[in-house]
Parts: structure tokens; sequence; C-alpha cells
């Protein structure tokens, strides 16, 4: 349990927990919040040398799988995600990130699919992480959890993949630090997925990204009430830094234009400026709402694991400096999709992945979407986005003899 | 899957078409909607990928379960392995490369055989439309002004010929066409095709 979460939180939490394991529903509604130990008989080894286990992961299924267990999409959620993917969060109880996208009719289509997303190793919704209690303690992980990855993500994917009983996924999807578990599965378990669409993301994160980074983590270890880790013992959390990290990669999720769009420099409230330091405009006041939200939601620690994980990755150095080298006799169909004004993601970022796709001659498709919404744009409604996406799932369904979508699509809100 | 928009394929894609094997691999450079790997990949069961440069054609590809990147024949094709295609397609999209003589070697370092179709500036309206009138040629299948065509590599049959040489190709197949489709004689040397084919098709090889 993440302690270090406020007790309604905690509570919501507990109450939409289930037991250590309980089977997927069959409704979609009704999917409970599933929590599974894995590794048990077989720790996970980390890229890091340490052997973990057994490790907790919290996860949530819709639609239902198929007699040849053929029709599973894993999806992988972003940096500060989780696998709420379309349902009210337990603590903030806004709709999940993907609520369009996943439903009867929709791009994901409960009706034909069995969705699967899973809390990332290190996350604070319920999979282990450094909020979780350590077992060989009794105290709150802290800095002393093992420094993770991305690939160690995945690799524990893949055991509650194999948990659930299934061999090949037909896709893996996933967008920004998602589309890096995406390509990362591509790479170490090529033969488990059919289709991989990578979205808005990276094959290694830029000296850019990890600067972005470095400035949140800062923020929040100059918290004093970050305790140099050790907050959860104190009682204490460190909201301010935590907030912070989280306004400055609001910043980088958005684009120039957007922000001019949705706030210029009108003022918050007020005719005139105060000559002061309170939020005189509406994109300080904006930020301000942002940061301090993210810290009722998200635990500090987590914070500083996963965006060292997103850091340290980088396929192209795991394969000799040659990034067509992690994808050498792929099988697998890839959509690969990028935003025109994503300058945290660029697009060619995208395109090296591409290029390195056609250099194995691999199955690739790649459209830069035009949006002038930035990184967030593969979370909003972008109608030429969807209907890519549409057009390659059921192009690679028909390909994994898949049936083909009955009735009328339904798309955006 | 749904299929792309009806109606027939256009004259050159369909004699396209009816050249390549079935099954065979396929890239087609420059393939707009996808309509030629589509008709290929439901006809001929054919294993296609395309290259197009406009987000409204990929994604109208992707759309219709198409594997299409966004790209050009000037950047993207130096990035395949040798030999990952029986057919490079390159239809109606030569003379708006920057460097076509480089983009029809990689299409034969890629390819076992490229299939080339451009229109041919060799026709007789073409001169003509220079010799008397002094403009820039504006035809029916020519229909940009000079200051906005993406039509930067002009060429004529003659011309086209002349490069097959230069870079060692042997061209195993040439058919002209005028402007209504029907197919005229070309023979190695061009010919009248040169003055009444509105454009030309290729299918070229690696010499060996």
């Amino acid at each position: 349990m993440p302690c270090s979460l406020p007790a309604s939180a905690r509570k919501m939490i507990s109450n939409l927990m289930s037991a250590a394991d309980t089977p997927p529903s069959a409704d979609p509604a009704l999917s409970p919040d599933h929590r599974v130990e894995l590794g048990l008989d077989r720790p996970i080894r980390l890229d890091c040398g340490v052997e973990l286990g057994p490790v907790t992961v919290a996860y949530r299924t819709y639609g239902h799988l198929n007699a040849d267990r053929s029709n599973a999409i894993l999806i992988c959620h972003a940096l500060t995600g989780d696998h709420h993917v379309a349902d009210p969060h337990p603590i903030t109880g806004k709709p999940g990130w993907w609520v369009d996208l996943v439903g009867p009719g929709r791009l994901l289509d409960t009706d034909r699919y069995f969705l699967i997303c899973s809390n990332v190793l290190g996350g604070c919704m319920g999979t282990t992480g450094p909020a979780e209690i350590d077992p060989a303690t009794g105290r709150p992980w802290g800095l002393s959890f093992p420094v993770i990855t991305i690939g160690d993500m995945v690799e524990v994917q893949a055991r509650l993949i194999d948990h659930l009983g299934i061999d090949q996924l037909f896709c893996v999807i996933g967008g920004s630090m998602g589309g890096m578990q995406v390509l990362e599965w591509a790479h170490s378990h090529p033969e488990r997925v059919f289709a991989a669409i990578p979205i808005a993301s990276a094959a290694r994160h830029s000296a850019q990204n990890i600067a972005f980074n470095e400035v949140g983590r800062q923020a929040i270890m100059a918290d004093p009430d970050w305790c140099d880790g050790d907050y959860q013992s104190h009682g204490l959390r460190p909201k301010r830094g935590l907030a912070v990290a989280r306004m400055a990669a609001h910043i980088t999720y958005l684009s120039e234009p957007a922000l001019h769009q949705k706030f210029g420099r009108n003022l918050q409230n007020r005719e005139h400026i105060t000559y002061g330091f309170d939020a005189d405009f509406q994109v300080e006041s904006y930020l301000r709402h942002q940061g301090s939200t993210f810290v009722d939601r998200f635990d500090a620690n987590s914070y500083l694991f996963i965006t060292r994980a997103m850091d340290y990755f980088d396929l192209a150095a795991e394969n000799g400096g040659v990034l067509a080298n992690a994808f050498r006799g792929t099988r697998t169909r890839f959509c690969v999709v990028s935003f025109s004004s994503d300058w945290l993601f660029p697009t060619p970022e995208s395109r090296a992945v591409v290029h390195a796709l056609n250099a194995v001659a691999a199955n690739v498709s790649f459209v830069e979407i035009l949006s002038d919404k930035g990184h967030d744009a593969f979370l909003l409604d972008e109608p030429e986005f969807h209907a890519t996406l549409a057009g390659f799932l059921d192009g690679a369904a028909a390909h994994r003899g898949l049936p083909p979508p009955t009735g009328q699509r339904r798309y955006g809100r | 899957m749904m299929t792309l928009a009806n109606g027939p394929l256009r004259v050159d894609l369909k004699l396209i078409a009816e050249m390549v094997e079935p099954g065979a691999r396929v890239l087609d450079v420059g393939c707009g909607e996808g309509a030629l790997l589509d008709w290929l990949g439901r006809n001929r069961g054919v294993d296609g990928r395309g290259i197009e440069l406009s987000m409204e054609g990929v994604s109208a590809g992707v759309g219709h379960g198409l594997s299409v990147i966004q790209g050009d024949a000037d950047t993207d094709l130096k990035d395949y392995p040798s030999g990952a295609f029986d057919y490079v397609i390159l239809s109606q999209t030569l003379q708006a490369t920057h460097e076509p003589r480089k983009v029809l070697e990689n299409m034969l370092r890629i390819g076992r055989h490229a299939i080339v179709s451009f229109p041919n500036f060799g026709h007789w309206r073409v001169r003509a439309h220079l010799l008397f009138r002094g403009t820039m040629p504006v035809t029916d299948t020519l229909t940009y002004q000079w200051y906005d065509t993406p039509n930067i590599h002009f060429c004529t049959i003659r011309d086209f010929l002349g490069l097959c040489d230069a870079l060692n190709v042997r061209v195993d197949k040439a058919i002209a066409l005028d402007r209504d489709g029907r197919v005229l004689p070309l023979p190695r040397a061009a010919g009248i095709a040169n003055l009444f084919a509105d454009q030309a098709l290729f299918v070229l090889s690696r010499e060996t």
C-alpha cells in the first residue's frame, strides 16, 4: 500500500482492491482492480543485478480473452499514468486517461479485444515501488528500492502475461514512456508481439529530456520534506518539490501555440497585474493547479525512479550502437505515430525508429499527425490519429485472423 | 479490412499491377493513398509496403490497413537493405525527386526489379508549346505552372534510356502510352514514341 498517499485515497484503493488474484471480470464496467504476486518461485532479475521478488502487480482488464487467446492487447501507460485506462481514477475520480479509446465499438474495441494494462514496476498505484514496504526490513523501500529500467518494467509485464496464460499479444500499444515499453517489448520478446504501436515516443531518451527529468528530480530533492527519500518514516511528503517537478514537466507536454491559445497573456481573476508574485497570469494559475493536484495521486520517490528508467533507455546502445540490430529478424507489424508539435518526443525520434525498422525490412507504417497540441496530443481527441490507428488495427486483426469490427464505430467524446 | 474507394486503377497503375508476380514483395514509392498496393494485396497476394509524402495519403493508406510510411524517395530509400524487395515501384514521381539518378540506383539496389513510370517531356505538344508560345509547357497531364510545380526533373523517354545506359541498367520491358492510354511501340532507341507518348513505363533490372 502506498503509505505516502492520504488516508482517504488509501481507503478508496483498498475498497477497489480485490483478493490476491482474481480472474479477469467479464463485464468491463465492473472490472476490478486486480492484484497479483509474481516471481514467487523465480525472482525477477533486474538490469542493475538485483533479484526482486515477489513483485505485486496492479492491473485492470477490459473485454474478453477469446478461446485461442489471440486477441489480447497490452496497453502501456506513460510516466505519470496508471492502469486505470478507462475507468475513474480511484483518487481523483477523473475519467481514465484513454477513456475515449476504450469500449464497445471504440478504437480499442472491448467487443473484439481483451485489453490489459498494469501499473509499471516502480509505480505508486499498487505495483511494487519505492513507497511500498520492503519485506526484508518491514519499512518502506524509499531510496533503497533498486534502480529500475524500461526493460525491467517489460519483464514484469511479461510475467503478468505468462500468468494470464497468453503466449502472444495481438498488440502492444502505448504513448511516450508507454511507447518505450512497446519498443522494448518488440525488441526483447519479438515472438510475443504480433503488432506494436509506439506513439509519440523514442528509442532513447534525448539529452534535453534527461535534462528536464533532472530538473524535476532536483526540485523533489530540494524539498526539505523529502528527508533524503525517507519522508514516509517522518510522516511527511515533499509536496512542494513534486508539484514543481510536475509544473516543469507539464510545460513540456504542451506546445507554445497550445499554451497561447489556451491562456495567452490573460490575467487570472483580475483586471491588472499586481506587481507581486501571485499567480497574475492564467498560465501560472493553471500550472500551480496541475502541480497541486498531482501530489495527491503520485509518490515523489516513484517519480525519481521512473524518470531515471526513462533516462537510461537507449535501445541502440544496448545493441552495439545500431538501433536496427534491436529489431533484426522481427516479424512484428509496426505502426509508429508522432505529432508535428511534439517537442518532447519530436518526429525525428520516431523517424529514427522507422529507419531502423526499414533497415531490417520490417513491416512498418509511420505517420506524423498534424496537431498543435504538443506531446499530450496522444491523450486527446485527434480524429486523424484515431482513424489511422483504427485502420492499422483492423489490418493487423485481419492478418491475425481476428474478426472485423461489427456495427457502428464510436470515436471521440 | 476495408477496401480503398472504388473506381478502376489509373491506366499506368493497371499496367504496373499486371507486371507484378503473385506473392511478390513490393515497395511502392510515392504510393498516394495506396490504390495500387491495395489492389496488389487483394488480387495478387502481394506483401506490399508504401512510402508517401503527404499526411493525408499516409493516413488514408494506413487507415485502409496498408503498411505505409511517411517519407520520400530522396531520403528514405537508403535505409532499406539490398535485395529486400522483388519490385520497387515509382509511378509518376521520378520527375519530382531531387536526385533521380540516386533514387533509381537505390531502387535497383533494394529491389530485384524497378518499375518506373513518368510523363514524357519529349511529347510533341510539349515541344510545340515551348517552341510556339515561348512559355513553359502546361498540358492536360502536366497541369502546373513553372513557379508552383513539384516537378523539378523532367525528362524525355530518350533521356531516361540514356540514364539507364549510364547506370548499366537492363531494360526488361518498355511501354509507351498515348493520351488515351493506348499502348504505342517503344523500340530501344525510343523512336517516334518519344514524340507521341504521353507517358512511359519501364521495368528495369540490375545488369548482372
